[in-house]
């Protein structure tokens, strides 16, 4: 998340790309261990993972839809991390986009997909991006660390969106399931080639490239990079640093905000309380091994949802409970934390 | 509201309460150290499972606490390793303790759900378990007795004695410790696994103490209210115990306000903790002796 560690992670460094692939396979070699110890063999199941996510044509669709929400909750953490904000409120963000999106998609039902559509979507944006506002505000002000609210702030707009779906909101032709009524159809995000893959996946590829842009090809990219290198001397300089820190926390929690729309509007059509398997957690943690590079979060992004799909892969077809992959996830984590020297 | 629906709640609070607060007790020791562990979520699932294995093999709850509270300080050191001896960045190191409990547990208790156990016995303290209303609070599990004990126990290793000074200061300056002749790496190793002990204790008690059974997940995110708690009660471990009312009290609420169909949702009313701890936060910013461990987060680089 640190500029440095950009610098160490640029795509054309071919040492750094290959020094993470040789962490990974120790993580692989550590989980094949692990696999062994319980009795299956190691090999079958890697097969089988690989087999029913990246090649297969339908695998790797549910694969690239759970991209979607990663690589967007990954940059609401990166985003704010820019300028050493610590953003772990990317679940509560996602809740509250999706919230958002909820009441639109209720209240505007009467319109065309073409207003629809972009208000639900900017609603979204709103609802996460104020709920991180919140947190921005308090730090700006030097009252309370971001790292603290936007922990505390995740179980609240979990338990409003819960309010909600249970209360008001709940549909009340579908007896006793925790659900809101279904999205008006022009509500729903568009799905492609007859998969999963929905329109969410566009709006991820086009923040990745803006957060590339901005911060690489204009002067709030360098006031960002100049205050992320050296605070004070920002300050100095006559950079507002209290106005960054609100409109980063703002545009970040904003992406976690469309996750959750993408998530309730294309995925489920309608808001659930499991909207997110921690896809904001999850997403902390690509954005952390990313260091904020663009094509690092794609890639980490592409590795997590390939290791949530296994799981359904081991405890089908190989009798293992699915959050077993949990250990393979933290496995990885724990290669790259004990070999990289991070602040 | 009557008195019996007063009385259950009062009840489900502190039963509710209690692996709240052993679990707070271990983060405010690590986080006194400044170490922010996220993972406790992980921590508490370990000693969950491992104490329920081992009281199903041997058929004695007492091992079943003891062997909990040792595998939950033994994975602690995990986090130690990572975040004291690697450096490495603490949240992060904690969201992967978490994830690693959360797999590590679901495989090792597999074989165990459904497995029936008598579990933690109910200890009836004699005149008092007869209390109209309350009695019910005096025929709890050793564990619950002991919570209370537990938080002064800390408060008074923390604050009272030489080595809860060091820790302290470690947690405050790192370098400034050292220079006055401590070794901040030893004291944080030490912090992380006595902080894995009470994980380990608070996972025991959920699943051989209140469940009496083994599920996967079963701490259900009460790793994290665990740590909002220690921010509630701004690091202070006897606050802890009024957090863990509060906190087990909005859990018991909304079970009891479920149990008897009322029409109020409650999920607002479960709001009210972390609010109440973000307020509290925001209230005491800045004073001095209420605010967070100064180096709280922060790596130790050494001073060479």
């Amino acid at each position: 998340m640190a500029s440095a560690d950009a610098r160490r992670f640029r795509p054309d460094s071919v040492r750094a790309a290959l020094r993470v692939t040789g962490l990974f396979g120790l993580a692989f070699a550590l989980f094949a261990v692990v696999l062994l110890a319980a009795g299956k063999d190691p090999i079958r199941a890697y097969g089988d993972i690989l087999s029913s996510t990246l090649f297969s044509s339908y695998g790797f669709s549910e694969v690239v839809v759970k991209m979607i929400p990663l690589m967007l909750t990954a940059l609401a953490v990166a985003i704010p991390a820019r300028i050493w904000l610590i953003n772990i409120g990317a679940e509560g963000q996602l809740f509250m986009g999706a919230l958002f999106t909820t009441w639109g998609a209720a209240h505007f039902a009467a319109l065309p997909a073409w207003a629809l559509l972009p208000l639900v979507a900017a609603l979204g944006f709103l609802g996460g991006g104020l709920w991180a506002a919140i947190s921005g505000v308090m730090r700006a002000h030097g009252w309370v660390s971001e790292t603290i609210s936007t922990l505390l702030l995740n179980y609240v707009a979990i338990f409003i969106v819960s309010f909600f779906v249970f209360g008001p909101w709940k549909d009340l032709e579908s007896a006793n399931y925790p659900q809101t009524p279904e999205f008006p159809a022009a509500a729903r995000l568009p799905m492609f080639f007859g998969t999963r893959v929905h329109l969410g996946l566009l709006i991820a590829l086009v923040a990745l490239t803006l957060y590339h842009l901005v911060l690489t090809r204009t002067r709030w990219g360098l006031e960002i990079r100049a205050i992320g290198g050296n605070i004070e001397a920002a300050r100095r300089s006559g950079i507002a640093i209290g106005r960054y820190i609100l409109v980063l926390m703002f545009v970040g929690g904003g992406l976690a905000g469309l996750a959750g729309m993408g998530e309730v509007s294309a995925i489920q059509g309608r808001l659930r309380p499991s909207l997110s398997p921690g896809f904001g957690y999850t997403g902390f943690l690509i954005s952390w091994i990313a260091g904020g590079n663009t094509y690092g979060i794609v890639a980490s992004a592409l590795l997590m949802a390939v290791i949530t799909a296994g799981g359904d892969v081991l405890q089908m077809a190989h009798r293992l409970p699915g959050s077993v992959v949990n250990i393979l996830m933290a496995l990885m984590l724990f290669v790259v934390l004990t070999r990289r020297r991070m602040p | 509201m009557s008195v019996p629906f007063l009385e259950s709640v009062l009840l489900g609070a502190i039963l509710s309460g209690t692996p709240l607060l052993y679990a707070a007790l271990g983060e405010v020791i690590e986080e006194r150290a400044g170490i922010v562990n996220l993972g406790l979520e992980g921590v508490m699932l370990m000693g969950a499972v491992t104490s329920f294995a081992i009281t199903v093999q041997t058929g004695s709850a007492a091992l079943g606490v003891l062997a909990g509270a040792t595998a939950g300080s033994l994975f602690n050191l995990i986090l130690a390793l990572l975040v004291v001896t690697r450096r490495a960045n603490q949240l992060a190191s904690g969201l992967a303790l978490m994830f690693f409990g959360v797999g590590l547990s679901a495989l090792l208790g597999a074989p165990y759900i459904g497995s029936r156990i008598a579990g933690l016995n109910p200890l009836e303290i004699p005149t008092l378990a007869h209390l109209p209303y309350l009695g019910a609070l005096f025929r709890s599990d050793i564990l619950v007795y002991l919570a209370m004990p537990a938080a002064a126990l800390v408060w008074w290793g923390l604050f009272r004695t030489r080595w809860g000074l060091s820790l302290r200061a470690v947690g405050e300056n790192p370098t400034a410790a050292y220079a006055a002749g401590y070794s901040p790496r030893a004291i944080q190793y030490q912090a992380l696994f006595i902080a894995g002990l009470f994980g380990g204790i608070a996972g025991a008690e959920l699943s051989i103490g209140i469940a009496k059974t083994w599920a996967e997940w079963m701490t259900a995110g009460r790793g994290f209210i665990a740590v909002a708690l220690v921010i509630f009660s701004r690091w202070h471990p006897l606050r802890t115990v009024w957090g863990a009312v509060l906190f087990g009290g909005a859990v018991a609420l909304q079970l009891q306000l479920q149990a008897r169909g009322a029409s109020v949702s409650p999920f607002l009313l479960d709001t009210l903790p972390y609010l109440l701890s973000l307020g509290v936060v925001l209230i005491w910013a800045g004073g001095r002796h209420h605010a967070a461990p100064a180096s709280l987060g922060r790596v130790f680089e050494g001073t060479e």
